[in-house]
Parts: structure tokens; sequence; C-alpha cells
């Protein structure tokens, strides 16, 4: 049975690994090279392409754009929902309730629902084409699974921790700063690292409210290759290749950072 | 001593933030679906219900309906028994079974976009890697055009999707696996149960809570598919792909037609709220049993 068990190890192993092996590879080559020889090693390994597409692209402007709204995004999420979720756990009762049923009812909406509404309410408001908006906007859709995450996580703290704080004289936010925040530390860094990657993915929210080729983010700049590089494959691999290299680095690094947070987000999402 | 008033000073940007970004644009969207309005100019009317009657009506909703249908089954029967297959080979904590474990997760942290234009790499008809493979090997006949075919297109983009997130499936059924206790298993194994039979008394019954999750996750996940057939075919060819997501997002941006596209969205929110609700209702089940 033992080498049944390991026939399939290899063989998906090849499945996933082989689509990445050859876009990787094929980057290397110069586009002639890849019409001549599709399957093939590159006979030279030409950093052509990777020259051309940092040259042709702002692709250090794209990268700056993601990690600036990616960042902020989950700053922002993860402030604002752990102090809702504290001031909802403290409060409790009724209100604590009625403050958790209202984060939490969003988490039925998707994006495509509120994203035609969302998208002429920011043009109203006069801020199409804006990051900061991207930022602002991206944040609310993500506080209900931040807030029902960490609340479900800040229940479990004790109750009369948080109360013997406050006998000493410490005020909410001294509980909420010293007390609470970092006993959610391992809470909050598995939400971050499920509210990173959706942020730094994110296609559709971006797609609707950025415009510029200055403003995209990685995704966005990646559709847009696919529109210049119809014809030349290996340019449009690289810059699958360059785009996704961040989150390999981070992935490599952080690995177990990322099966947590993400596991634990499908389970709560 | 609770203060009260400042615990709802903590809250109020974040209700602020949430109500006046999320919650209004999703009031508003309902409004909308009531109305003929085109996404674009200052004026437009009422229409009562029309919307509505209109989306059952047209044959692209009808289409789009029935393909989330077909996909989400197909992905969430495939996915779900592919993972569970993945994480009963890579059960034990061997370090190759770990370093293959972060490889099959690996896909999952690729934005769908990336994903998306990999694939469409692979399945091109003249240079894809598939194709060409095929030829390589002999197996001409086997060709295709993968997205290009209205009959295949559909299935093709749901491979992808399996492609994608097995791997993050399999991770929450090894957690299932490893919660499983050692000597119930031992224990059976020594009372003389095969392999089979221990999978089917044992694993399978106390990894329900586990393929709840997983089934429910992925249902969701993939009716709400946006991204990678927007990519792909872009919900051609021919409406062989549209799905609702897709549906709804072309006829606000490509027709105009935002009252009638809100509409779409509304009924959308229903079905997955529909969806969601049993999936709840099942996952309390299963809970409940475990």
């Amino acid at each position: 049975m033992k080498w049944v068990g390991r026939i399939i190890m290899i063989l998906y192993g090849l499945l996933v690994a082989a689509p990445l092996y050859f876009v990787v590879v094929s980057s290397f080559k110069t586009s002639q090279a890849f019409y001549a020889n599709p399957l093939g090693w590159p006979d030279t390994w030409s950093l052509q392409n990777f020259i051309h597409i940092f040259d042709a692209q702002p692709m250090l402007q794209y990268f700056w754009n993601s990690a600036r709204v990616t960042l902020f995004t989950v700053v922002i999420v993860l402030f604002l929902g752990s102090l809702i979720s504290y001031a909802i756990v403290r409060l409790g009762g009724r209100w604590g309730k009625f403050a958790f049923a209202y984060f939490v009812a969003g988490l039925i909406i998707p994006s495509q629902v509120i994203m035609l509404p969302l998208y002429s309410l920011v043009r109203q408001l006069g801020w199409s084409d804006s990051l900061t908006a991207l930022t602002v906007v991206t944040a609310a859709g993500l506080l209900p699974l931040t807030v029902f995450t960490l609340t479900g996580f800040m229940e479990m703290l004790s109750k009369e921790m948080m109360e013997a704080g406050s006998m000493d004289g410490a005020g909410e936010w001294k509980i909420y700063w010293r007390l609470v925040l970092p006993l959610s530390g391992p809470s909050l860094s598995a939400t971050a690292a499920f509210l990173f990657v959706m942020v730094w993915n994110d296609l559709l929210i971006p797609l609707m409210l950025l415009n510029s080729t200055e403003k995209l983010t990685l995704p966005l700049a990646l559709m847009q290759f696919r529109g210049e590089y119809v014809t030349d494959y290996t340019m449009l691999l690289t810059g699958v290749v360059i785009t996704a290299l961040p989150m390999v680095i981070l992935f490599v690094f952080l690995q177990r950072f990322f099966v947590t947070g993400l596991t634990a987000g499908s389970v709560k999402g | 001593m609770i203060n009260r008033k400042l615990l709802w000073l903590f809250m109020l940007p974040g209700i602020l933030l949430y109500t006046g970004l999320f919650v209004y644009p999703a009031l508003s969207g309902l409004f909308y679906s009531f109305t003929n309005w085109d996404g674009v100019s200052p004026s437009y009317n009422f229409v009562g219900i029309d919307n509505y009657k209109d989306s059952f009506d047209s044959i692209t909703f009808r289409k789009a309906f029935l393909n989330n249908i077909k996909f989400m089954v197909v992905v969430v029967v495939l996915q779900t028994v592919i993972s569970l297959v993945l994480a009963l080979v890579l059960a034990k904590n061997s370090r190759t079974h770990v370093v293959f474990r972060a490889l099959y997760f690996f896909p999952a942290i690729l934005s769908s976009v990336s994903v998306g234009l990999i694939w469409s790499f692979i399945y091109d008809p003249s240079i894809g890697l598939l194709n060409m493979s095929l030829q390589s090997a002999g197996l001409d006949s086997l060709m295709g055009s993968w997205t290009g075919d209205a009959k295949i297109a559909l299935y093709a983009i749901a491979f992808v999707q399996i492609w994608a997130h097995a791997g993050q499936m399999m991770i929450i059924f090894i957690a299932g696996l490893h919660a499983i206790p050692g000597e119930l298993m031992e224990a059976a194994r020594i009372d003389g149960a095969n392999r089979l039979q221990i999978f089917g008394k044992i694993t399978w019954p106390l990894l329900a809570p586990s393929a709840a999750i997983v089934i429910s996750y992925t249902t969701i996940q993939s009716f709400k598919a946006f991204d990678l057939i927007f990519v792909m075919t872009d919900g051609g060819p021919n409406y062989a792909t549209e799905i609702l997501t897709t549906y709804i997002y072309h006829l606000a941006f490509s027709n105009y037609s935002f009252g009638l596209a809100s509409a779409g969205s509304m009924i959308f929110l229903v079905l997955l709220g529909i969806l969601t609700f049993f999936q709840f209702r099942a996952l309390r089940q299963e809970g409940a049993r475990g």
C-alpha cells in the first residue's frame, strides 16, 4: 500500500511543480528561443525579459503600490478590528451581542454584491483612482471577518484578569493595549497572514477603483501585461514570476505563519 | 469598572468605516435594483421588480446560474476527494511529507491572476505545456482547445481552481487526522481490523467536522469565483464559462445596466445566503454528532 501512496505523492507533486517550473524556466528564454523549443531546457539563460520588463514597466511602482495598500489596510483593519472585538468582549450582554451581530452580518455579503454601488459611491465622492481610497474601502470590507476571528479569540481570555486590571486602576485603553492585545498575539498574527494574502492578491476592488498606470497594484498590472504582451508569452511569464516573487520569498521564510493563517481563515470564513 | 462610553468610542471609527463603505453600499445596491439606472447618468426611473423578472427570464442569467452550479459541484466533489487523499498520503510528520505539504499548499498564496495566466499559458492550443507534452508523447489525438472549446472550458477552469486550492484544504484534513487519538487506531489494529475497516469505521466518522469545513469553504469559494474565470476566459467562449459574478460584472461595466446588475447581485446574495444556511446546518449537525 505504501508505494501507492508514494506514487500519488510524486505524481501530484509533479502536477503542482511542473507548471511552476515551466513558467520560471520560460521566463529565462527569449521569445524566439521559446517558440523554437517550447518544452526544452533553455540553450542560453537570457535575462533579457527581466531587464526589458523593468525598463518598459514601472515594476517598482507597482510593487510599492501593492505594498503600501496591503500594509496600511492590514494595520488599519487589525487596529480597528481589535478595538471593536475588545469592546464587544468587555461590554458583553445585549449591546455586545448586537455590535457583534452587526459586524458579522457583513460576512454573508460577498464583494461582488457591493462592488457596483461601491464603485458609484467612490466616484461620487471623487475618490476614483486613489490608493488611499482603495486602502480604506478594502479595510471596511475586511472588518467583518477580522472582528469575527478576533472576538472569538478574545472571548476565551479571562474576564477576571481584565477586571483585576481595572481594579488596579487601569483604564480601558491600558487594559486593551497592555493586557489584551499582547495576549492576542497568535490570533492577530494568524489573521494578519490571512488578510495580507487576501489584500495583496485582490483583483476585483482595485480593478474597479484604479485607472491610471502609476496607481496599479501588481495583480492589475499583470492583467494589463496580458493585453500588452499578447503574443510574447515569455515576457508575460516574466511578469508573472516577478509579481509572484515577493509572496514566494515571504512564503519560504514565514511558511508556518501562512499555513496557520490561511487555514484558520478558511475555518472561520 | 467598565467604562461603557469609552468602549463605544473604541468601536466608533470601525463602525463609521464599516457603515459608510460597506453597509451603505450594500443597501444602496438593494435600492438600485429597483431602478433602471445605467450607472452614469444622473437620472433614472423606478421599475419595481421588473429587473428581477427580467433576470429570471434572461437566457444569459440562466446560463450563468447553471454554469455556477456545475462549476461548484465539480470543484467541491473533486477538491474534497483529492485533498482528503493527499492528506491521507501525507499524514505522517516526516521531513519529506512536510516539504511536500508546503509544495501542495503553495499555489494557494499566488494571486488568481497569476494562476489564471500560468494556466492560460499551459492551456494554449499551439504552444502551451499541455498540448506540447501530449504531442511529444505521441498522444496528438488528445490535444484540444482547453479554454476555447465551449464544452470543456468550464471544466478546464474548474481543474485549475482545484489545483490552486486542494493543498490548502489538505492541511485542514491533516489537522483533522492528527486529532484522531492514536490509541483508537492501535486498538482497532490489535482487534484485527484491516485498513479499509479502520478508515470506514474510525477515520471517516471522526473526520466529519474537517470534511464539513472543507466542503463548506470550497462551496462558498467556488460559488463566488470571479478572478480565475475573469482572467482566463472572461465568461467566454459564448458564455460557456459565464457564472453569476462575471454576469453581474458584465451587465454593469459592459452593458451599463446597473439596475439590472444590482438585481442580479441581490439574487446572488440570496442564493449565497441559502447555501451558507445549509452549510451552517450541516456543520452544526456534524459538530453535534462528532
